[in-house]
């Protein structure tokens, strides 16, 4: 406890700071603040964050869940085929992003190989800055993993006398999902979706690893593209010893995922069904 | 499609994953499907899996081949040398162990002590500390690495393993979280006939009630095995001498000085994920239970 509540007093209080390490901090009231606001790349990591979030996290959920019915199909091998489908989900994200970074590599990697074989175009995946977000959004994809285990855990415990005594009513399969399985599921979505937003709003290694190396400080990869909030606040922080704004960064941060969480809970009353059986 | 499936499935077997064999044999076609729709789904999992693997295996020149090929054109072992080599990999590979042991014996000391606590022991503001838990899973951790950095650094303990290890001690408010949900489930009796027969409070917790959590503290050190294992941003904002590089960094840092050799760094990275993948498959029985507790509340 004292190493999370301190601290979240301790940065608002640098956040109103100019502080370097080396000199103590000079209190400069909004000025971090204004200055962000004034700040293109503060809005360039802004807008990718939003990308990888917006489209990153229902595409993730939709895919999670496709996977979660397939793995709830009624036959042999299937804690196999629920391994294989969480296997990445552990891999570390320094392997998981090189391994990447091979595959999409545009002249000798497997992914433009095979776009090739079905006669797709090949793009230059982490050169265009038109591709690099959707790189970024295909390598978190790979550790959905965990979210099918959860969907499928979720999918088990559908009671069985809903859906028959669905089916006895002549109700079709897309019938049966939606107003039977679907709304089984909506709690489970509602905090699946709560930390999906948290987590894609911090991203930070896959970006990072996909543009830093030890030699080349503070990049955001081609047109900034890749520049993600967690990145901006880190280069703050730790390259340019700029602690005070990278402080209001991360307060920024708190009160957008605070906001963002109250939002999703206000709006699923409308669609998140607790059953009461 | 799948959701077809889905809803004859589970009108039609007593739970998914067992097979009556009794079905009849027109159920066989829809059963083949299934599987061929599974393995489908289970390849683009694995695949980028067996990418690894095979290029580690490659000479150079078959690594930069075009087209490129899956398989090697012959299996050689020297990617492996060269990694070991080119960076202190032993030294990266003991001070990830040092860091996971810690890590692991700091949350399995301290997690089940708060969660019990907080599931069991009546006390005034209860409600509010484990608000406050549920409230910090939800915290992003960039609000609070600013001000941690500044302590460890005022201290000077930046670029030593301390900032990697103290926290495990005070408790993560997910794993307390995970085990407060199963000690909930824990019958009030066991602890009242403990107080009857006039054991302390403390021996209740260790010898009545810890005995009974097992799978739970697998699940939970498992997890935090794996966290460790993997970790990338705290050794990447605290480790700052080589000497006390962990393997995330170390194969950072490798990449940043051979760019390009893609077969021994994927032969580093292959050797790497190794054992979260064997403790995955040994113990993943936890992994699964522990993933839809915290998952579904």
């Amino acid at each position: 406890m004292v190493f999370m509540a301190g601290p979240i007093a301790v940065s608002l209080y640098y956040s109103f700071t100019e502080f370097n390490l080396f000199q103590s901090p000079r209190w400069v009231g909004l000025q971090n603040y204004t200055d962000l606001v004034g700040d293109p790349k503060f809005w360039r990591s802004v807008v990718n964050t939003a990308y990888l979030a917006i489209i990153g996290v229902p595409l993730g959920l939709a895919l999670a869940l496709l996977t979660a019915l397939a793995l709830n199909f009624p036959v042999r091998g299937q804690p196999l085929y629920r391994a294989i489908v969480y296997l990445p989900a552990i891999v570390p994200v320094v392997t998981a992003t090189y391994l990447w970074r091979w595959v999409f590599n545009a002249q000798y990697g497997y992914l433009n190989e095979l776009l090739a074989r079905v006669g797709l175009p090949q793009p230059n995946w982490l050169a265009d800055p038109l591709w690099t977000r959707p790189s970024v959004i295909i390598i978190t994809l790979w550790g959905i993993g965990g979210t099918a285990v959860i969907y499928l855990a979720a999918l088990q415990q559908v009671p069985q006398q809903l859906i028959e005594a669905a089916a006895v009513d002549g109700a079709n399969t897309w019938q049966r999902f939606w107003h039977v399985v679907w709304p089984t599921l909506t709690p489970v979505t509602l905090f699946q979706l709560i930390m999906g937003v948290i987590a894609a709003l911090q991203i930070f290694a896959p970006t990072y690893l996909l543009t830093q190396t030890r030699s080349n400080g503070a990049s955001g990869g081609p047109g900034d593209t890749l520049l993600t909030y967690a990145m901006y606040l880190f280069h703050n922080a730790f390259v340019f010893l700029r602690m005070g704004k990278a402080a209001a960064m991360a307060w920024i941060l708190f009160l957008v995922i605070g906001g963002l969480t109250v939002l999703i809970l206000l709006t699923s009353r409308r669609w998140v069904h607790y059953g009461s059986e | 499609m799948a959701v077809n499936s889905l809803v004859r499935t589970v009108s039609g077997a007593p739970r998914a994953g067992t097979v009556d064999r009794r079905r009849p044999r027109r159920f066989l076609g829809r059963r083949i499907i299934h599987h061929l729709i599974l393995i489908a789904i289970c390849a683009a999992f694995l695949v980028p899996f067996a990418v690894m693997i095979t290029t580690a295996f490659k000479t150079p020149q078959d690594v930069f081949r075009v087209p490129p090929r899956l398989l090697p054109q012959r299996w050689v072992l020297g990617n492996f040398v060269e990694a070991v080599r080119s960076m202190p990999f032993l030294r990266y590979l003991g001070n990830t162990v040092l860091l996971v042991v810690l890590n692991v014996a700091g949350t399995l000391i301290s997690c089940p002590l708060v969660a019990y606590s907080l599931a069991k022991l009546p006390f005034r503001g209860r409600n509010v500390v484990f608000a406050t838990v549920l409230g910090t899973m939800m915290l992003p951790a960039q609000v609070t690495f600013i001000p941690l950095y500044l302590l460890w650094d005022r201290v000077g303990a930046v670029g030593t393993f301390w900032p990697l290890i103290i926290p495990a001690f005070f408790g993560s408010p997910f794993y307390i979280f995970l085990l407060r949900q199963f000690f909930t489930g824990v019958p009030d009796s066991l602890r009242e006939a403990g107080l009857i027969d006039g054991a302390s409070e403390l021996r209740i917790y260790l010898q009545l009630i810890l005995p009974q959590a097992k799978a739970a503290l697998a699940t939970v050190g498992i997890f935090q095995f794996v966290a460790t294992w993997t970790d990338f941003l705290l050794p990447l904002i605290y480790l700052n001498t080589e000497d006390n590089y962990t393997l995330s960094i170390g194969l950072y840092n490798f990449f940043g000085q051979h760019g390009v050799a893609w077969g021994p760094l994927m032969a580093a990275c292959l050797v790497f994920t190794l054992p979260a993948v064997v403790i995955f498959m040994v113990a993943q029985r936890y992994f699964v239970q522990g993933i839809a507790v915290t998952g579904m509340k």
